[in-house]
């Protein structure tokens, strides 16, 4: 074991891994965090805490991972080279680790144009490849990048995020191998609705050998109505939605099509589960943790492992 | 080139209507080529504000000129003899112009006519984009000749991210992905390997973070 991640050790003893997400409240509102780890602390191995996503301010990620650690879950710290300088960030990673946070999302960040700063300055003084060495190097060297020694261990589990669907096609298995190449030990996929084209791209993936090198979670996002789809699929990046799947909803009476959302989803992870290289899954349900619980029953993933 | 672009002309009429008297200079250099602030946009921008001067019953005299090069102080100075009675410049070229004229008459205030954008070129009659960001140590022999730098919204080393669509900027559809440009020429250029290799986190010091920047050319100094 590399580090003391629960998440580690389910993935290592091979177990299919199940994570969850968690978006902060806009503002200090602890019981917001408190709530939500209720919900889905016993059908998640461990949960991702967003880092302003879509650049709108919210509690930072840092503390709600550290409110979820109190309340007895296994965070996964999402960090962004948006709003950081190096300085910054690795100043941030021995807080969080200091706080008994364990793992890490490395990411490049949505652009603040989509925020609701939009005149804010941004940093990318690093790109999420680069955060990756980063946290590598501080783990496995014990320095920060300008080669000064760290004082006591910082032993984080390292993972990136993976969008299958974006565009050239045939660069993201590029891109997912220098994520590998720089030192990541998982990754977290984008929502997947295209499972052909999912399954298209974990060949390339298979074809590199990148499945045995790293854990890949495949993402998965519960639709709730027909407005969300189209929504996702437009307007938000990096996000496709087949045809069919609209239509699906569509079929269905619009009080049912949350539950057909739902359906859709667990059928999803069924299907992923069965993919070569799929090592768990991560439910990305947007302001929807309450249905998680069903999902992954549903799913067929109860019990999760305890350790 | 250095691509401006001229100001609101509120702004400007506010800037120097608090004054009787002012000088308008245009630069021949980058702002003509790019339509800011030659000396047809210093005819132009000085008979507007003599018309506003006039419809507001306010007293103004402009006095026109345009030099060679605002950013060199030896032509900065052929202004010299036009300064009589003059209570403000209004400079029509990009900042570098602006600030070697407040550098050379130190006792006359300086206004800036038009908002400096970028370095870049032009791409067709009347469209202009940014190229370089001036970062101070070129990498354009890693990316096919194409800067992420200054056309990735993220300024990304090893991009695309994962808002790259149809070859566009998930931030506005009318901007071109700078990694699919570069993925495309690279292809191109059967240098697709080039891409497996990370490129390393970058040196800001170099670039506008490092401070204000100077070049001294011992070879060159008289």
């Amino acid at each position: 074991m590399k580090t003391e991640s629960k998440l580690e050790k389910i993935l290592e003893k091979g177990k299919f891994a199940v994570t969850g997400e968690c978006g902060p409240p806009k503002g200090a509102n602890a019981e917001v965090i408190k709530r939500k780890a209720k919900i889905i602390k016993d059908y998640v191995d461990a949960v991702n805490v967003t880092d302003n996503q879509t650049s709108i301010v919210r509690l930072s990620s840092i503390a709600s991972c550290a409110i979820l650690k109190q309340e007895g879950l296994e965070p996964i710290m999402q960090m962004v080279t948006r709003d950081r300088n190096r300085i910054a960030i690795q100043s941030d990673i021995f807080g969080a680790y200091a706080l008994g946070i364990r793992n890490i999302l490395c990411l490049t960040g949505d652009h603040q144009t989509f925020g609701n700063h939009p005149q804010s300055k941004n940093v990318f003084d690093m790109d999420s490849i680069h955060l990756i060495q980063t946290v590598k190097m501080m783990r496995d060297e014990g320095k920060i990048l300008s080669g000064d020694e760290i004082d006591g261990e910082l032993k984080m589990f390292i993972g990136a995020a993976s969008n299958p669907f974006a565009d050239p096609f045939e660069f993201r298995v590029v891109r997912l191998a220098k994520k590998v190449k720089a030192g990541c030990d998982f990754i977290q996929t984008q929502c997947i609705y295209d499972l052909n084209k999912f399954e298209e791209f974990m060949k390339m993936v298979r074809d590199r050998g990148l499945d045995k090198k790293v854990h890949i979670l495949a993402g998965v996002t519960p639709l709730k109505s027909v407005g969300m789809a189209k929504y996702m699929k437009e307007k938000v990046a990096g996000i496709d939605i087949p045809d069919e799947l609209i239509d699906r909803m569509k079929g269905v009476p619009k009080e049912k099509r949350a539950d057909e959302g739902i359906k859709i989803c667990v059928e999803t992870i069924k299907r992923l589960k069965e993919i070569e290289g799929v090592a768990g899954v991560h439910i990305m349900a947007i302001e929807w943790e309450e249905k998680v619980p069903r999902i992954v029953e549903e799913a067929g993933l109860l019990p999760r492992p305890s350790l | 080139m250095v691509v401006a672009e001229q100001k609101d002309f509120e702004e400007i009429k506010n800037m120097v209507f608090p004054h009787k008297k002012i000088l308008v200079v245009g630069c021949g250099t980058c702002v003509t080529i790019c339509f800011a602030g030659g000396e047809k946009e210093v005819g132009i921008l000085s008979a507007l504000l003599r018309i506003a001067a006039k419809k507001e019953k306010h007293e103004l005299k402009i006095v026109e000129a345009t030099i060679e090069r605002q950013c060199d102080k030896e032509f900065v100075e052929e202004l010299k003899d036009k300064l009589d009675g003059i209570e403000a410049i209004l400079s029509l070229g990009c900042g570098a112009g602006v600030q070697t004229i407040a550098e050379t008459f130190t006792n006359i205030p300086i206004y800036p006519g038009v908002n400096t954008k970028f370095v870049g070129r032009v791409e067709e009659q009347g469209v202009w984009s940014e190229r370089c960001t001036g970062c101070g140590d070129c990498l354009l022999d890693k990316t096919g000749g194409i800067c992420p730098i200054a056309r990735c919204a993220k300024s990304l080393l090893n991009g695309p991210c994962g808002g790259s669509k149809n070859g566009k900027c998930e931030i506005n559809p009318d901007i071109d992905c700078a990694w699919q440009l570069i993925y495309d020429r690279l292809k191109e250029l059967g240098q697709l390997d080039k891409l497996e290799e990370i490129i390393p986190i970058k040196d800001w010091s170099t670039s506008r973070d490092g401070g204000p920047r100077k070049i001294v050319r011992e070879d060159l100094k008289l």
